[in-house]
């Protein structure tokens, strides 16, 4: 009997097992961006930006040359990296600590000025690494180690879409929100992934790719729990979809037709 | 008849691989692996297709598939 490997570790990933908790989504898009960096062939041409949070090892696991700055400053440090090495492949792997709340003003102002970069935004409503306090992206009611009744909007204020705020700016290439609490979903978010770097190798400017992400251990709950948690409770808060892309309107409906079933939003075009 | 081969040392059985399969191919197993989780194995493996929804769902990157290769009927 013949068999053939149709699934192997990508070249992209090292051979360190990662120390994430069980059920945790950083894995599943460690591995996506690894892979896509493999499939586009630029695997020693890229260099990554590891986060101050609970990927602040991502430069151990991935397998190309990573620089981890101080926390919140990756959109500036691959600014840096960008103008003096234009043939680099540059991307900042950030949470939602890092990026949307410490890192806010070097998000917009990258996106302002559309930085030929990419940033993977994991979004999973949590301070992982530190305990579970309430992010800003933390859900209305969700219960973190900082608001053990229940996030109040009165005292707390109400969670930050970092897509929609960043859609109405007139420079960003490409913004897409996506998921990877199952199958369907994670090949989803590979397309996306692969599209935004894409519009960094072409030239087009800033790329943004937000990904739903579960956290068993800080939403106290089981893995499986975790998943339905995102499915039921941040995609209706986050709907997921892309919000601007630089590619015309016939290509994308093209691409719909062949497959890449993503569900656009154009009403932010 | 495909398989898959699971790495019991980046195993953290988190179920995520035994919800996503369509046949019920996995379970996880009763005894501790090294690393001190139950790791996922296959149960049922004559019911798998090597249609690769277990690798693409694991956070660990701990799956790797093998799919059988059909000689008749492959080329018309």
């Amino acid at each position: 009997m013949k068999e053939k490997k149709v699934f192997k570790r990508t070249k992209g990933l090292t051979d360190i097992p990662m120390r994430y908790c069980p059920g945790c989504g950083h894995g599943i898009i460690h591995r996506l961006v690894a892979e896509v960096i493999e499939e586009l062939g630029v695997l020693k041409r890229t260099i990554g930006i590891a986060p101050v949070g609970c990927s602040v090892f991502a430069d151990e696991y991935f397998n190309c040359d990573m620089i981890q700055p101080a926390h919140g400053r990756g959109p500036a440090v691959a600014t840096g990296i960008k103008r003096t090495r234009p043939d680099c492949i540059v991307f900042s792997y950030q949470g939602d600590g890092d990026l949307a709340s410490i890192g806010m003003a070097e998000t917009v102002h990258a996106c302002a000025r559309s930085e030929n970069i990419t940033i993977i935004f994991v979004n999973n409503a949590i301070y992982g690494m530190t305990g579970g306090q309430m992010a800003p992206t933390t859900l209305i009611g969700m219960k973190s180690t900082t608001t053990p009744f229940g996030r109040d909007v009165k005292v707390a204020g109400y969670p930050i879409k970092v897509c929609e705020l960043l859609a109405p700016l007139e420079a960003p290439g490409y913004l897409v929100r996506v998921s990877v609490h199952k199958a369907s979903q994670v090949m989803k978010a590979k397309k996306a992934i692969k599209k935004a770097f894409q519009v960094q190798m072409d030239g087009l400017g800033f790329s943004l790719v937000e990904i739903i992400s579960p956290c068993p251990t800080d939403w106290f709950l089981t893995s499986l729990q975790a998943v339905e948690f995102a499915e039921k409770q941040m995609i209706p808060y986050f709907p997921l979809g892309e919000f601007k892309t630089p590619y015309k309107k016939e290509e994308v409906k093209k691409e719909a037709k062949e497959g890449i079933e993503v569900e656009y939003r154009t009403d932010f075009n | 008849m495909s398989r898959i081969e699971v790495d019991e040392k980046r195993c953290k059985g988190c179920e995520l691989c035994v919800i996503a399969c369509p046949f019920g191919v996995l379970a996880l197993s009763d005894v501790f692996s090294s690393t001190g989780y139950y790791p996922a194995k296959m149960v049922k493996p004559e019911k798998c297709t090597g249609c690769t929804l277990c690798a693409l769902v694991c956070p660990d990157v701990a799956i790797e598939v093998y799919k059988e290769v059909k000689k008749t009927g492959a080329k018309k």
